[in-house]
C-alpha cells in the first residue's frame, strides 16, 4: 500500500508539492485568513441594542459612528505615537547593546550576554509589568525611592509609563535581530572605513547603518506591531490612559461587531507598515 | 515584473474579500423593514420576552456548577479560611462548585451569552438584558425552599421579574459608598462634590467605577445640586439630563488616577494611597482593612446607586438541578447570613439576621431599615421607554450609555 503511495508520489510532483503545502496552506488560509475575514465581515453587522444580540443585517453604521466620534480618532492617534516612541527607544537602546555583545565582548562573554538578555523573556508578561506598576508608585514606589533624592520623581501611572513597560517588555525582541546584523557584518568593514578616514559617527551613518537597515526593520516589525495591540499594559500601569486593544477589549464581549469595526485600524496600520517596509527592500535581504 | 506579480496577488486578494463579504450580504437577512421593526419594539419595554421554559422538578445533581459571580459572592475559604460557604455545599450536594468573576455587568452579561455557565449573580443593570435576550429561564420558586423567607419587597421587583413571573432569587442588597483614607482626607467628606470637584486637593487620587452605570452616579450627584434639570431616578435620563451628566463626568476625568473595574486592584490602590478618594463596594472596604489601611466607606448625603442582585440560571444550563441546589443553599440563612457580612451587603433572607456573627449586621446594614434604601438608586437597565414614567419624552437607553462611556475614556 505504502510503496503504491511511493510510487504514485514519485510520478507527479505536483502532487508532492500540494501533500507538503496542505498542513501549512490549512493553517494560513482557513485558520488565519478565514478567521481574520469572519472577523472583518463581523464589522458590517450591528447589535440589537437592548438584548445585545448580534442583528445579521449588513451596514457600515459602525464604520460611520467610528470615524464620526473624535475620541476613537483621539485613540488611534495616542496608540500610533506610543507604538512609534516605544519603537524609536528600543532601538536607541538596542543599537549600543547589540554592538558590544557582537563586537567587543569576548566570546565566552557572548553567549552569556546573550542569554542574559534573553532570560526576562522566560517571566511571565504580568509579572514583569505587576513589577513596573509597584515600581513606578507615585510616592512610594521603587523609582521615587532611587532617583528622589537627586530630584527625579516616578512619572506615575500614564502614557510614558506604558512607553517604558512595553520598551521593556519588546527590548530583547529588537537587540536580537540587530545582534543577528552585527554578526553577519565583517568587522574588516570597519577597519577598512577607519583607514579610509570615517570618523566613528561617519562610519555608523554611512556604512553600518544602511547593512543593518533589514535587521532593524525585523526588529521594529515586533515593537511597533505589538505595541499597537498591547491593552493589558495600559489597563496595568496606564492609569486612566486607553489605547486602542483597550477600545477592542471593552468591546467584544458586549458588541462585537463594533470591536470587529475597531480592530480593522490596526490591521491597516499594520498592512500598510508592511508594504511601506517591502518597498524599501528590506525584507528582500533579510 | 515582481511588481506586477505582487500587484497581481494584491488585487486577487482584495477581489476574494469583497467576494466573501458580498456572499455574507447577501445571506444575512433582506429587508431593511425587518430590522427597524424590530429595532423599534426591542428598544421599548414592551417586547415580547423570549419564551423559555422553567424547570420542572428537581432531579439528581449534575456533579458540577458553573457560576458567574460578583466577586465575594461565591467563598470557599481560599481567601480567608474562616470565610467558606462552599465546601459544605459540594459535600452535600456532590455539585462542584467553578466560580468566574465577573468585573461589571456589562462582563457578566457576555459570559451568559456563551452558554457556558449555569448560573450568574445578576444587577438590574444586567437582569433585563438577559431576560430579554433569552439567555436565562424563569425560576420555578416552588423548588426553592428557602424562597418563602425572602424579604418580600426584594421579590418581584421591576428588574427581577416580567408580568408577575419571576425569573431569579434575590441575593441581597447593597449601597455603593465613597470610600476614603481617613489618614490622608482631611476633613472627612460627607458629599459626592469630593469627587465631583475641581479644585479638589486630591487630584490624581480620586477613582470611579469603570462602568457605563457609573453615569447614575453622575446623574444622581446633578439631582442633587441641579434640580432645574428635573432628574427624577438616574437611570431614566432624556437627551438634556444625559448630556449634563456626560459634561459633570468630563469635568471629573482629569481628576481621575484610575477608573477600577478589578476590585483587588482597587484595594491594592487604596492601600498603597494611590487612590485615596472613590466610589468603592464595602467588601472592598473590608478587605483593605484585613490588611491595615486606615480607610472607610460612607453613604454621602446625596444618597447613592445600589445594587440589589439577583440569582439567575441559564436557559442554556448543563447542570439545572445543581444550579437549582445553589440558588436554594445561597439564600438558606446560614449562607445568606455568611456572604452578607463577608461582602457588607444586607442580606435577602429574614432568618440571616439572627445568625450573623455581628448581631448588629443587619441594623448596620438595615436590612428591614426601609427608610435607609429611599436614596439607594439600585442599579437597573436604562431603556428608551423611561423608566421613571414619563411619557413625553423618550429617555436613553443602555446602548447609548455604552457608547458615551466610551468616548468619554477614549478621549
Amino acid at each position: 500500500m505504502l510503496q503504491k503511495l511511493s510510487n504514485a508520489m514519485h510520478r507527479r510532483p505536483r502532487a508532492r508539492l500540494g501533500a507538503l503545502l496542505v498542513a501549512p496552506l490549512f493553517w494560513l488560509v482557513i485558520a488565519y485568513l478565514g478567521a481574520l475575514a469572519s472577523l472583518i465581515v463581523t464589522a458590517f453587522f450591528t447589535i440589537n441594542s437592548f438584548t445585545g444580540n448580534i442583528v445579521y443585517q449588513f451596514t457600515f453604521a459602525n464604520f460611520i459612528e467610528m470615524f464620526s466620534e473624535v475620541a476613537y480618532k483621539n485613540v488611534v492617534l495616542r496608540t500610533l505615537g506610543i507604538a512609534l516612541a516605544v519603537t524609536v527607544l528600543c532601538t536607541l537602546l538596542a543599537l549600543p547593546m547589540a554592538f558590544y555583545i557582537s563586537k567587543i565582548a569576548k566570546p565566552r562573554s557572548q553567549k552569556i550576554l546573550v542569554a542574559l538578555i534573553l532570560t526576562p523573556l522566560w517571566a511571565s508578561y504580568l509579572v514583569k509589568i505587576y513589577a513596573w506598576r509597584s515600581m513606578l508608585e507615585p510616592g512610594n514606589g521603587v523609582i521615587d525611592w532611587l532617583l528622589g533624592p537627586i530630584g527625579i520623581s516616578s512619572p506615575g501611572f500614564g502614557g510614558p509609563a506604558i512607553i517604558i513597560g512595553l520598551t521593556y517588555l519588546w527590548l530583547p525582541y529588537m537587540i536580537l535581530p540587530i545582534y543577528a546584523g552585527l554578526e553577519r557584518l565583517p568587522n574588516n568593514l570597519l577597519d577598512a572605513s577607519g583607514d579610509l578616514g570615517a570618523r566613528n559617527w561617519y562610519t555608523f551613518r554611512r556604512v553600518i547603518l544602511p547593512l543593518l537597515f533589514p535587521s532593524l526593520v525585523a526588529g521594529s516589525m515586533f515593537t511597533f506591531s505589538l505595541s499597537l495591540g498591547d491593552y493589558i499594559t495600559a489597563t496595568i500601569i496606564g492609569g486612566k490612559l486607553q489605547m486602542l486593544g483597550n477600545v477592542v477589549y471593552q468591546n467584544f464581549s458586549i458588541n462585537l461587531p463594533f470591536a470587529a469595526t475597531i480592530s480593522t485600524i490596526p490591521i491597516t496600520i499594520m498592512a500598510i507598515y508592511l508594504w511601506m517596509v517591502r518597498r524599501t527592500g528590506a525584507l528582500a535581504s533579510l | 515584473m515582481e511588481v506586477q506579480m505582487h500587484k497581481k496577488r494584491l488585487f486577487s486578494f482584495i477581489a476574494g474579500l469583497s467576494a466573501a463579504v458580498l456572499i455574507l450580504a447577501g445571506c444575512s437577512s433582506s429587508s431593511n423593514s425587518d430590522s427597524t421593526a424590530t429595532e423599534e419594539s426591542a428598544a421599548s419595554t414592551k417586547t415580547a420576552v423570549p419564551d423559555v421554559p422553567k424547570l420542572e422538578s428537581l432531579g439528581a445533581g449534575e456533579g458540577a456548577v458553573n457560576i458567574v459571580a460578583w466577586a465575594g459572592y461565591v467563598e470557599n475559604g481560599s481567601t480567608d479560611p474562616k470565610v467558606d460557604w462552599v465546601t459544605g455545599f459540594e459535600k452535600e450536594t456532590g455539585c462542584k462548585v467553578n466560580v468566574k468573576n465577573g468585573a461589571t455587568s456589562d462582563d457578566m452579561v457576555a459570559l451568559m451569552k456563551t452558554g457556558e455557565y449555569d448560573v450568574v449573580s445578576a444587577s438590574g443593570d444586567a437582569s433585563l438584558r438577559l431576560i430579554y435576550g433569552g439567555d436565562v429561564a424563569p425560576v420555578n420558586t416552588d423548588l426553592i425552599s428557602n424562597y418563602p423567607d425572602v424579604f418580600e419587597n426584594l421579590k418581584l421587583q421591576p428588574w427581577n421579574s416580567v408580568d408577575g413571573v419571576p425569573y431569579g432569587v434575590p441575593h441581597g442588597r447593597g449601597a455603593n459608598l465613597l470610600a476614603y483614607r481617613t489618614d490622608i482626607v482631611n476633613p472627612a467628606p460627607t458629599s459626592w462634590g469630593a469627587v465631583f470637584d475641581a479644585n479638589s486637593p486630591y487630584k490624581g487620587k480620586i477613582t470611579a467605577y469603570d462602568s457605563p452605570i457609573y453615569i447614575a452616579d453622575a446623574a444622581l450627584y446633578l439631582m442633587a445640586t441641579q434640580p432645574d434639570l428635573g432628574i427624577k431616578y438616574p437611570y431614566a435620563l432624556d437627551q438634556a439630563q444625559f448630556d449634563a451628566s456626560i459634561a459633570l463626568l468630563n469635568t471629573q476625568k482629569p481628576l481621575i488616577g484610575e477608573y477600577w473595574g478589578d476590585y483587588l486592584k482597587h484595594v491594592a490602590s487604596l492601600k498603597s494611597g494611590a487612590t485615596v478618594l472613590g466610589t468603592t463596594w464595602q467588601v472592598n472596604i473590608n478587605l483593605a482593612k484585613g490588611e491595615g489601611t486606615k480607610v472607610e466607606g460612607i453613604k454621602p448625603t446625596e444618597g447613592s446607586t445600589g445594587w440589589s442582585d439577583t440569582w439567575m440560571i441559564s436557559s442554556k444550563a448543563k447542570h439545572p438541578n445543581c444550579a437549582y441546589m445553589w440558588m436554594n443553599h445561597i439564600v438558606s440563612p446560614e449562607a445568606n447570613a455568611g456572604v452578607a457580612e463577608w461582602f457588607g451587603e444586607a442580606p435577602s433572607n429574614a432568618k440571616s439576621c439572627d445568625l450573623t456573627a455581628d448581631k448588629n449586621h443587619c441594623a448596620t446594614f438595615h436590612a428591614s431599615d426601609d427608610a435607609y434604601w429611599n436614596d439607594v438608586y439600585y442599579w437597573n437597565t436604562p431603556t428608551e421607554d423611561c423608566l421613571d414614567g414619563r411619557t413625553d419624552v423618550k429617555c436613553v437607553p443602555y446602548s447609548e450609555w455604552v457608547k458615551a462611556w466610551s468616548s468619554l475614556r477614549n478621549s
